[in-house]
């Protein structure tokens, strides 16, 4: 398990640029998706609109390190803070909708991604409106700059690494437990005494943060945001991340991320198809394989029981 | 006084299209206690199939009877449509997570948006009146005849709903499924037929809407859906998710709400809420009636309390 980051480093050494760029991506998304992974694939909640708090990390970026306002706070402060803002936008959405049916916030959370977008379009003082915000600075943590896709691979793999090691120790535990009790029966969990409305708050707003921590990361990447890049399909896709990998265990983000970005490099001539390929998709394998490629329980947790046992 | 009277005009033609799809989003809620996702998409494949059925007959300017055919014919081609998604993303489904079937409807509405945007064209298709031109003055506010005719459309569409539901045996079936399935079964109702009437004439009524919708603004795009079911489904949650009378009030409170808004805002704010905000009334309208009447106008109470004792099938 461990060899996995150190794997992905030592490919990052030799790859040229154009692969190792599809790479941070494939990272890029395993991290969201591990994120996502909290709300859908812990608590069984739908959360449709995981883009906006992406785009929330991505425009703090933005605004906070660009000409835009003349601001240029460095990076490591705007990963909290962007994180930070994500987790709040999740819980002022969250608590209207988490004390409801779980299917409600499958489609508030689609209208917020959506309101998020009209947004960033039209408060042209502050996002610059449909041109985005160019320019954006270098990002540099503890006197390291971050220039190159492979600079942003060593950056990813370490945070991923951190997010991975978080969502699987959260997993298990007593949080986790509280979760997965509410996943399974929301009735049984509150007759054992759990806050069912709090525990779904705080995984709502644990995975925004992650989202958001994900869109510095990306606006970093790119140095320029623009709501085009934070549409309904990016939401879906990383919907996608999580159930073709497996709802509820983090290694299946990595394979799921692999497939969702690599999938539409090779089929760059079917471009067209691809969102009609992706609703095949979603459909199939929640028939055919309603818990992803792999099953929860082949863990992480699974894993190191068979390492130590071997 | 004039203007005020051709903003309620407005507001009632708006809210009796979102009023048709509210329906659908209801009555599958009503039933199965889950969100339809691919209803949004019902709409819009709704007004691409009546185009081109009436190419198929001849054109829509010939004969007012071939617009009338080509909503038939839409309507009973997406009522199938609807089922077959019952078949495909509902039905295998009924005994999984709460989840699952969300997925699969999810993935449902993303196919048949592809598939209308790779048969429709990607870009916005110049749409052709299926409604009588010409206007009437009415102490100065101008009412047309399409919005004339999509309020009698709408509103024999929704008394014959009506009528079906709370007079006919199949509407009574239908009320014993959407109280309880089990007990339903019990006294000898197979589930699956009232389940895929339910699933035919939601989106029937959606496919109408989305003629109504594309012959009154003129044009129809392939992600015209998405905007609207949101509307659509604020209005069934205005009204009361469940409610078929909650639905249409909904539909109609939301028209009021969202015309007005528009109207008035810019004014009222000098300018800094402008109407391209229009979309983000509706989905604040929905986030304020969650925190403060989550039941609706209408409608069952869907707080968790209430879970206790209603379980779901």
């Amino acid at each position: 398990m461990a060899l996995m980051p150190i794997a992905v480093l030592a490919l990052g050494a030799i790859l040229p640029t154009y692969p190792l760029r599809i790479l941070d991506f494939v990272l890029l998304y395993a991290m969201l998706g591990m994120g996502l992974n909290i709300v859908v694939g812990y608590a069984g909640l739908l959360d449709l609109g995981y883009v906006a708090f992406y785009a929330i990390g991505a425009y703090t970026y933005a605004l906070l390190a660009s000409p835009q306002f003349d601001l240029h706070l460095p990076f490591a402060l705007i990963l909290v803070i962007g994180s930070a803002l994500a987790a709040l936008a999740g819980v002022l959405l969250g608590i209207p909708v988490l004390r409801l049916r779980g299917d409600y916030l499958a489609i508030v959370t689609l209208g917020f991604g959506e309101i998020i977008r009209v947004l960033m379009n039209n408060l042209d003082g502050l996002t610059n409106g449909p041109q985005g915000i160019a320019r954006i600075d270098e990002a540099t943590i503890l006197g390291w700059r971050l220039e190159s896709p492979r600079d942003f691979l060593f950056l990813l793999v370490g945070l991923t690494s951190l997010v991975f090691l978080f969502v699987w120790r959260l997993q298990e535990s007593a949080f986790g437990t509280a979760l997965a009790a509410v996943r399974e029966d929301q009735d049984a969990a509150r007759g054992c005494g759990i806050d069912t409305t709090g525990v779904k708050l705080i995984a709502f707003a644990t995975s925004a943060a992650i989202g958001g921590l994900g869109g510095v990361v990306f606006a970093a990447m790119q140095r320029f945001v623009s709501p085009e890049s934070f549409t309904f399909w990016e939401s879906l896709s990383i919907v996608l991340v999580v159930v073709v990998g497996g709802l509820g265990n983090p290694f299946g983000m990595v394979l799921g991320a692999g497939l969702l970005v690599l999938m539409p490099e090779l089929l760059r001539a079917y471009a067209d198809y691809r969102q009609l390929l992706y609703g095949i998709a979603l459909v199939l394998i929640i028939l055919a394989r309603p818990m992803g490629l792999f099953r929860r329980e082949y863990g992480p947790s699974w894993l190191a029981r068979k390492l130590i046992g071997a | 006084m004039a203007t005020i009277l051709q903003q309620i005009i407005n507001a009632l033609t708006v809210g009796a299209i979102y009023a048709l799809i509210a329906l659908g989003y209801t009555m599958v809620y009503g039933v199965l206690r889950l969100i339809n996702f691919a209803h949004s998409e019902m709409f819009t494949a709704g007004a691409f199939v009546a185009v081109a059925a009436a190419g198929v007959l001849g054109g829509i300017a010939g004969h007012p009877g071939i617009a009338l055919l080509a909503g038939l014919i839409a309507f009973v081609a997406i009522g199938l449509l609807g089922v077959s998604v019952e078949l495909v993303a509902y039905r295998p489904l009924r005994n999984s997570s709460r989840l699952a079937p969300m997925l699969s409807a999810l993935g449902m509405a993303v196919v048949i948006q592809n598939v209308v945007m790779l048969v429709g064209g990607r870009r916005p298709l110049i749409y052709p009146s299926f409604l009588p031109r010409g206007v009437i003055q009415v102490a100065g506010a101008i009412i047309t005849y399409k919005q004339i005719t999509i309020l009698v459309v709408a509103l024999v569409l929704m008394v014959g709903l009506e009528l079906l539901i709370s007079r006919t045996s199949l509407g009574v079936k239908i009320r014993a499924v959407a109280e309880s399935a089990e007990t339903a079964s019990l006294v000898g109702i197979n589930p699956n037929l009232p389940i895929a009437l339910i699933f035919f004439i939601g989106p029937g009524l959606g496919a109408v809407a989305g003629i109504l919708y594309a012959s009154y603004y003129g044009v129809a795009t392939f992600s015209m859906g998405f905007i609207i079911g949101m509307k659509a489904f604020t209005a069934a949650i205005l009204g009361g998710i469940g409610s078929i009378p909650g639905a249409v009030l909904g539909g109609l409170l939301l028209g009021f709400i969202e015309t007005f808004a528009t109207a008035w805002m810019p004014t009222l704010t000098h300018g800094v809420i402008g109407t391209q905000y229009r979309d983000i009334f509706a989905f604040s309208v929905l986030v304020l009636i969650l925190l403060f009447r989550p039941s609706g106008l209408l409608g069952e109470n869907v707080s968790e309390e209430a879970m206790v004792y209603k379980r779901d099938f």
